[in-house]
């Protein structure tokens, strides 16, 4: 089976974030960046399919220069190649923007199954999945906690996570699949994967080697835009629960106010 | 619930342009290879080892049988040999994994040490054909493990003073005596023995089980307890012919695994040191006493000062001479000055970040006191800090102070 996983590189998850006052953008340039932790999953279920199935991996990123770090990590874990759509026109592309140019480049590329992590650290709009597939006019399996696929059949079944357990969800191949955390445990690149990765193709393309029309993706073209931020106020002082008998029915308060019960 | 003194002092979008951890960011000195090994290895730790090794420690085990197989799958062990299932990395590369894996414990890393470089590699260096096809890719794998036998009862700094001997018999040897302190040695499926025989020292690879042949754990130890620590007994222990490695004869064999090993120390003491300091920092900026964090006290600054320079120079130290040892120019001398100047730092640094946690200091619940009684052994294992300082001393002045 030939997978095609879609990642992105995120600021550090653990880093504290900040928006470029000019544009209004994360600014992606300072600090570390890794791979977003969910698409990890999403290469280790690939690679595990491709390994029951003798398929391939590539990997697709869109991003600037330095994501081809992310890239490199994934052929670290096992993937066989890589690509990666550079282009300076493609910045601040939104979710429209950003599914319009991943389908056009996916669209002429030959593909079983497209996995995705279910969301980015970053953005956080888990929507990206959803219009790949529409775009692609693929069966949408999105939030995965679990995937089997039968090359034979060519069928792909998933348990879709749900707040109340998960749903089992049945679709042909191809098929665009985004998976959750408890998918899998993600493997440590091995110094023999790490060593190999070296020699493995890591190809960038460009808008036009894609055919992606310039006047749908970038920041001027996006639907939406960032009108105005601010910062979040500085956490303000906590209040000190002392246990006069009560203090577990102030802590359930709390916890109803807050909405987290 | 409570209020957070210490983000309410760290305001605005200011960047930190040092990390405390890497305060020269010797991070920069590495290759992409080099940082995605480092990586894979701290993550393993974090992940696998710490939390867990302090009950190790405690108990005075270490779950070989367990570890050693992820070890194996990582590519760990015979990190830096080529061919039979090995990864063939850099020697920078088998430095950093040796610090990462002492940020955990030092006796996962010495664990790592006596695989690789002190029964694997004479294996490589010296085996035969038949020898590295038998025993390399198991041990790669970790599904066996091997030990090093050189020190005996009454034979330590001086092993040409050894007593263990193998001699001739028809087509076979016979080999008799002791060996002690050895890592792995209760646990080894296979044992590098070196004896005396009537040609010189030479290196006998003994599987376990085989007749006269005993490996007994050591008790009462005080330090790298999450490590087995074994006595060899060989009494009139039969092995054939292809037993013995062909490649090496005298001492330069032992001791050239002994350089290998030293060289993985000379960045592994720093992980621990790391490790250390990096614990004493997080416990002085929540610990408050006298109305603030012990952080802020300058006699603590000053301690964090110091030790952050001693690390920083004990790192830069271990990557020049990881660099020299790939350039191929790293002589035992620069090795010995390495082991013997990094081990101290990371002992000194390690007992300046105990001072800091009080009496947290003194329990296991913190990595501290841990890494300190365990550098006592990597002071002394590898050859001593006095031996080094006497390897260093004749360099420098072409006398031998030996005898
Ligand atoms: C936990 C642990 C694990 C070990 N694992 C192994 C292993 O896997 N394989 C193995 O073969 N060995 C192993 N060893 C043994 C270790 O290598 C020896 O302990 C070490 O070589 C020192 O030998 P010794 O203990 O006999 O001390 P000694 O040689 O008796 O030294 C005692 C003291 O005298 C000093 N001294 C000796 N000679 C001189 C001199 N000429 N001038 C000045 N001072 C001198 C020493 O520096 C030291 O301070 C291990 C030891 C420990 C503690
Ligand atoms: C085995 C053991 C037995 C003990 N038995 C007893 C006992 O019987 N009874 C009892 O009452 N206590 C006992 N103690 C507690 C002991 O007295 C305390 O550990 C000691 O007073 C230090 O306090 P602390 O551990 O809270 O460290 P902290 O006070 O938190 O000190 C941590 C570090 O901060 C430094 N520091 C603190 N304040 C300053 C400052 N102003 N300027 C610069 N540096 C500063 C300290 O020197 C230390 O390095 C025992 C401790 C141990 C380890």
């Amino acid at each position: 089976m030939k997978i095609i996983v879609c990642v992105k590189q995120v600021p550090d998850t653990w880093a504290e974030k900040r928006l470029d006052p000019a544009t209004s953008r994360l600014d992606r340039a300072s600090g570390d960046a890794v791979l977003n932790e969910l698409d990890e999953y999403a290469v280790e279920e690939a690679l595990r399919i491709a390994e029951a199935t003798a398929g391939s991996v590539t990997v697709v990123t869109m991003g600037p220069e330095r994501a081809a770090e992310a890239l490199r990590k994934t052929l670290q874990m096992g993937a066989d190649a890589a690509v990666h759509l550079l282009d300076e026109r493609l910045a601040g592309s939104d979710a429209v923007g950003t599914s319009y140019a991943l389908a056009t480049l996916l669209a002429a590329r030959e593909f079983d199954l497209v996995l995705l992590g279910s969301e980015s650290t970053d953005a956080r709009t888990s929507l990206l999945p959803a219009m790949l597939a529409e775009r692609l006019g693929l069966p949408q399996m999105t939030f995965a906690a679990q995937v089997e696929v039968d090359p034979v059949a060519r069928t792909v079944r998933i348990h879709r996570q749900t707040e109340a357990g998960y749903d089992v969800v049945e679709g042909s191949m191809p098929a665009v699949v985004s998976v959750v955390e408890k998918i899998n445990e993600p493997r440590y690149p091995s110094f023999k994967g790490i060593m190999a990765a070296k020699k493995k193709p890591l190809e960038t393309v460009s808008l036009a080697d894609a055919g992606i029309d310039p006047e749908q993706v970038g920041g001027d073209h996006a639907w939406s835009a960032v009108v105005d931020f601010a910062q979040r106020p500085p956490r303000g002082a906590g209040v000190v629960v002392s246990d006069d008998g009560q203090a577990a029915h102030q802590l359930a308060d709390f916890l109803a106010a807050e909405k987290l019960l | 619930m409570s209020s957070d003194q210490s983000s309410a002092g760290a305001k605005g979008p200011a960047k930190a342009a040092i990390d405390p951890l890497d305060f020269v960011d010797t991070r920069a000195l590495l290759s992409g290879e080099e940082r995605a090994i480092t990586d894979t290895v701290r993550r393993f730790v974090d992940d696998k080892i710490v939390n867990r090794v302090g009950g190790w420690f405690e108990n005075g085990e270490f779950p070989a049988r367990e570890i050693a197989p992820q070890l194996g799958e990582i590519g760990l062990l015979g990190m830096h040999l080529d061919g039979f299932g090995c990864a063939g990395t850099n020697a920078v590369s088998y430095g950093q994994a040796c610090l990462e894996l002492e940020a955990g414990d030092s006796g996962l890393r010495s664990f790592v040490s006596v695989q690789g470089s002190l029964a694997m590699f004479p294996i490589r260096a010296y085996g035969s054909q038949e020898q590295c096809e038998q025993w390399l890719p198991p041990m790669a794998t970790g599904s066996t493990i091997g030990c090093f036998g050189l020190t005996e009862p009454d034979s330590g700094s001086d092993p040409g003073s050894m007593r263990t001997r193998a001699r001739r018999d028809g087509s076979d040897w016979i080999l008799n005596g002791r060996k002690m302190w050895i890592t792995n040695g209760s646990i080894a499926d296979v044992a590098v023995v070196w004896a005396e025989t009537d040609e010189g020292v030479r290196g006998f690879l003994v599987p376990s089980g085989t007749p006269g042949f005993g490996q007994y754990q050591i008790h009462q130890k005080m330090s790298l307890r999450a490590s087995d620590t074994g006595e060899l007994v060989l009494d009139d222990v039969r092995l054939p012919d292809a037993a013995v490695l062909p490649g090496v004869h005298g001492l330069r064999g032992p001791l050239s695994c002994l350089t290998e090993a030293r060289f993985g120390i000379l960045f592994g003491a720093l992980g621990a040191a790391r490790a250390s300091y990096a614990a004493a920092r997080s416990y002085a900026m929540e610990r408050q006493q006298f109305g603030r964090p012990i952080a802020g006290f300058q006699l603590t600054q000053a301690k964090f000062a110091s030790m952050v320079s001693a690390l920083s120079q004990g790192t830069l130290l271990a990557l020049h001479l990881g660099r020299m040892k790939d350039d191929g120019r790293l002589a035992p001398d620069h090795v010995s000055l390495g082991k013997m100047s990094n081990v101290r730092t990371a002992l000194d640094i390690c007992r300046l970040a105990r001072t800091i946690l009080g009496a947290n200091g003194i329990s296991l619940e913190y990595p501290v006191i841990r890494h300190m009684t365990n550098l006592e052994s990597v002071l002394t294992y590898e050859g001593t800090e006095e031996v080094h300082a006497l390897v260093v001393g004749k360099a420098v002045t072409g006398l031998d102070a030996f005898r």
